[in-house]
């Protein structure tokens, strides 16, 4: 019986331990962070009429968050994706997005974003605004973040947000598909 | 005029065989144009047009095809050969025929392609997939068998062309320009 109990004491403390190594409030993360590749993915989908959507990816990206402990509205994020890595499964349609008609890599290799305000929503979440840059384009996007956890010098978070892509003359298909991308992105930070 | 008679085509049947004659050569000329075009956006917006338009000529032959069976056909003048009087029946059939299966197997190739691209006529409404399985095999026989119906389709064309201005200028009857205006087949026997 003592046995029991003092496996299940054990158990409850591990548990509480792992618990609190993970629940943290954005204003205990301060520091900078390099976007990891492990445990980072940034996934899109535009719907389709009649239902449905194209599901995509892209592989390769950088970036770096900044967490301001002070002031969270000062904190900051920088992402470049590299849109020659989208993918969604199908050659045929990679071709297609990497083209004149979407991305056009061939003249405009990077996506970037640069945020210009963080505005706290809650003790884990944060609506990020920034510039948003494809194609040569600019233009102004939010972001719904949110601190799932942090433990050793890693930090997770997801993001979400939905961007209009006629802003950046990607609008070929509309619409068929729809003007809307929605994304959703998981990003783990290593702290330096 | 709107209904054939005996000697002369309506006003129906005149419209839509010059409407389906241009959209039919017309979405020829266009698929043959989007799958060459460098530009990758052109050439998918070329591509759903194309698709809107084969859906409008399949509505407007089965339309056609209704109608003729609705009404009478105007008979060939009595000057008229015996094979051919047999021959241009058994090219009219084909030509519907090709009209027909040439948009079918375009649907069926949307259809079946692995992109699984939604089908809108002329953006108004979403037009549903047939009920085909989709693979790149079924693509690829339907994107051949699309192209092969085409050429068959527009080689009929030519024929019928073809003996269209072999009674206009040959025998000078009144067969192709019965099918310009009622009025102008006048004259070509009782109607």
């Amino acid at each position: 019986m003592f046995v029991k109990r003092l496996g299940l004491a054990a158990f409850l403390a591990a548990t509480s331990v792992v618990g609190s190594a993970w629940a943290v409030a954005l204003s205990d993360a301060a520091g900078r962070y390099a976007i990891s590749k492990n445990g980072s993915s940034i996934r899109f989908v535009i719907g389709k009429a009649g239902g449905g959507g194209l599901n995509g990816a892209f592989g390769r990206f950088e970036g770096t968050i900044r967490i301001d402990g002070g002031d969270i509205g000062r904190s900051r994020v920088d992402l470049t994706i590299y849109p020659e890595s989208v993918g969604t499964g199908e050659g045929r349609i990679d071709a297609f997005l990497r083209s004149d008609a979407v991305f056009d890599v061939a003249n405009s290799r990077q996506i970037t974003f640069r945020s210009t305000s963080v505005q706290r929503t809650g003790d884990k979440s944060a609506v990020v605004t920034g510039q948003l840059t494809a194609r040569g384009n600019t233009s102004t996007e939010k972001f719904a973040v949110e601190l799932q956890g942090m433990n050793g010098g890693q930090i997770r978070f997801h993001v979400s947000g939905k961007v209009l892509r006629s802003r950046y003359q990607m609008d070929v298909g509309t619409p068929l598909y729809s003007n809307i991308v929605a994304f959703d992105m998981q990003f783990t930070g290593r702290r330096g | 005029m709107l209904r054939n008679t005996k000697t002369r085509y309506g006003w129906a049947a005149i419209l839509l065989h010059w409407l389906i004659a241009l959209v039919f050569i017309g979405q020829f000329a266009l698929g043959l144009v989007m799958v060459r075009i460098a530009s990758q956006r052109t050439s998918f917006e070329l591509i759903q047009l194309h698709k809107s338009f084969g859906f409008l000529l399949l509505g407007l032959v089965l339309v056609r095809i209704g109608w003729r069976l609705g009404s009478k056909s105007p008979e060939l003048p009595e000057e008229v050969g015996e094979m051919e009087r047999r021959a241009a029946p058994a090219v009219h059939l084909l030509l519907y025929a090709a009209q027909v299966a040439v948009p079918l197997s375009g649907w069926a190739l949307v259809s079946v392609s692995v992109l699984e691209i939604p089908s809108m006529p002329f953006n108004l409404f979403v037009m549903p997939h047939l009920p085909l399985g989709v693979s790149e095999q079924a693509e690829n026989f339907w994107i051949v068998g699309h192209q092969w119906l085409a050429y068959a389709g527009m080689a009929l064309v030519a024929l019928h062309v073809l003996a269209a201005l072999r009674h206009h200028f040959w025998l000078r009857d009144k067969v192709l320009v019965r099918m310009i205006a009622p009025s102008l087949g006048r004259g070509g026997g009782q109607e």
